[in-house]
């Protein structure tokens, strides 16, 4: 029987200790913070966006080693996509690079936290970015529901 | 005579569930009751027999369960007034809970008597129940929200309070009697002597202080007490509001309807006597009902025990946990000046994990901001891990939990 805590592999343990992609971009076009109300764990995520592209993309923020490994598989899946191709990164993307599929339900909130930020980000970017209001709301609607 | 230790182990044959096992077949070790503790056969059988047997509405019809279920509910009322020195039973409310008799406080008190500029004095290590209500009464009044800070050792630095109440404008402090997240006993008695010779009032959040030790509020001197049945044997859904009467008579009706009225005609209500202004619609009979058989089981014990229980338990776990490389624990060590409450965090392992990865060994620790994230701030931490004891534990859960932080250090190679 597969235990709650073998989670904790190598890989989240070397990801939390030595995180990829963490910092902050000065010169971002957009950036984005959420936090988990439960736990407090909290991320900022800042993109450099050229040409509907992450050209760069860095996280910071406090959290557990489940948040802190799925914010840098996250980060190193978006980095070079363009804006429509990061849109529909979806939770599965994330979790099964980390082997955290089945995942308890009071853990899931920690690893895609800076997934939701990543798409709020987005959602931000492309309304900023966009002329018509009306699918402004319906982004907006969208991000609200990701969860 | 029985003697401590003995009496403290024949206390968890009450408790059923101390006898599951959890994730792999382990013994539960339950070391959350900071949070909510667990319940004696005693109050579960109660609502039972309450359930089973006398219920019905209370205060309204005259047949016989009636009357059965308003004496088993007013009962408990006299048992809180005995159980925490209350002279004067009309003073004391029931509610569902800590949150809701600061909230009712906030509104009904606060409403009619605080005005722009007033100062509401709380401090930094308040959960966030005795700092939410009072941000939105005093952003609603143009008043102000005014924190004693918290030194160090966990302890507040009560010249804050001289320079507040030296302004004139404090109308209330309000603070808790023993910090959920670093178990500090606050000087209670210090605070209100200052409060009193300037003229002001106090509130005391008492949740995390009444299950623990003897509370004597004659003695005390504060003008409002809260607490909750759930952190002390007791159902959920179910605490107090204690009022002092000349105060209480001042104050507007929180809840309209049912109960809390003498007469209702078409435009205008006359209110009922207390305390019953106060507890509108169909109250929750049962838990008030388990309340009181919390408080016969606890009185049965006798809280200078349960206190001596603790310190015990305390001294140990502070004494285990100290030897455990990379951990540090939050507060005073001093054990005189706190409660069975430990935070700690444990190298750079977040609490979250630490949590997780020791519930595989049946332990329950709470992990978290511990809805207290002013405190948070202060320490300048995200979350701490917490272990809090209560008269079931056992030295040896805290073996087994400083056991169990082997495996931590394993996992994330410390």
């Amino acid at each position: 029987m597969s235990s709650n805590a073998d989670i904790y592999h190598e890989m989240i343990v070397d990801y939390s200790r030595n995180p990829i992609n963490y910092g902050k971009i000065e010169n971002h076009d957009v950036t984005f913070h959420d936090s988990n109300p439960l736990c407090g764990d909290s991320i900022d995520i800042d993109m450099k966006i050229d040409d509907s592209k992450v050209t760069d993309i860095k996280f910071h923020g406090k959290g557990c080693a489940i948040c802190m490994a799925c914010s840098s598989v996250l980060t190193e899946i978006t980095k070079g996509k363009s804006i429509d191709e990061a849109r529909s990164i979806e939770k599965h993307d994330v979790l099964s690079e980390l082997g955290l599929e089945h995942l308890q339900a009071v853990r899931i909130k920690c690893a895609l936290l800076s997934l939701k930020v990543l798409k709020s980000a987005l959602y931000t970017y492309i309304g900023e970015n966009l002329e018509d209001t009306q699918d402004v709301d319906k982004l907006k609607e969208e991000a609200a529901n990701l969860y | 005579m029985q003697s401590t230790e003995s009496l403290f182990e024949n206390v968890r044959k009450d408790f059923p569930i101390l006898e599951r096992t959890v994730r792999d077949n382990k013994p539960l070790v339950y070391l959350d009751n900071a949070s909510t503790t667990q319940k004696p056969n005693q109050v579960i059988d109660s609502i039972t027999d309450y359930y089973q047997n006398h219920n019905a509405n209370i205060h309204r019809a005259v047949y016989a369960l009636a009357e059965e279920a308003t004496e088993a509910y007013e009962a408990t009322r006299d048992k809180i007034a005995d159980f925490i020195n209350i002279k004067n039973r009309q003073e004391i409310i029931f509610v569902r809970g800590t949150t809701e008799a600061i909230n009712l406080v906030a509104y009904a008190w606060g409403r009619p008597h605080i005005k722009e500029g007033d100062i509401i004095v709380t401090t930094e290590y308040e959960h966030h129940s005795n700092i939410v209500p009072w941000q939105l009464l005093t952003q609603e009044k143009g008043a102000k929200l005014e924190y004693i800070g918290m030194d160090d050792n966990g302890e507040l630095i009560l010249d804050d309070l001289d320079k507040y109440l030296a302004t004139g404008k404090v109308k209330l402090v309000t603070f808790s009697l023993m910090s959920n997240v670093l178990g500090t006993i606050t000087d209670a008695e210090k605070i209100i002597e200052k409060c009193k010779a300037a003229g002001v009032l106090t509130l005391i959040d008492g949740a995390q202080a009444v299950p623990h030790m003897k509370v004597d509020l004659e003695k005390l001197g504060c003008d409002f007490f809260a607490f909750s049945g759930h952190k002390m044997l007791g159902p959920t859904g179910i605490g107090i509001l204690w009022v002092r009467k000349s105060i209480l008579e001042t104050m507007s009706p929180f809840h309209g309807g049912g109960d809390m009225i003498r007469e209702v005609h078409k435009y205008e209500t006359t209110w009922n006597d207390l305390p019953y202004k106060f507890e509108a619609g169909t109250p929750n009979i049962a838990d008030v009902v388990g309340f009181g058989a919390a408080i016969d089981y606890l009185t049965k014990i006798g809280m200078d025990n349960v206190r001596e229980h603790e310190v015990e338990l305390t001294k140990y776990a502070i004494e285990k946990l100290s030897a455990v490389k990379g951990l540090h624990i939050y507060g005073t060590k001093d054990i005189s000046k706190r409660g069975g409450v430990i935070s700690f965090n444990f190298a750079d392992v977040h609490p979250h994990d630490v949590a997780q990865i020791i519930d595989e060994e049946g332990i329950a620790v709470r992990s978290g901001h511990h809805c207290a994230q002013v405190l948070m701030e202060k320490l300048s931490v995200a979350a701490t891990s917490r272990a809090s004891f209560y008269i079931y534990n056992t030295k040896q859960d805290i073996d087994i939990l400083v056991n169990s932080l082997n495996v931590v250090a394993k996992v994330f190679k410390l």
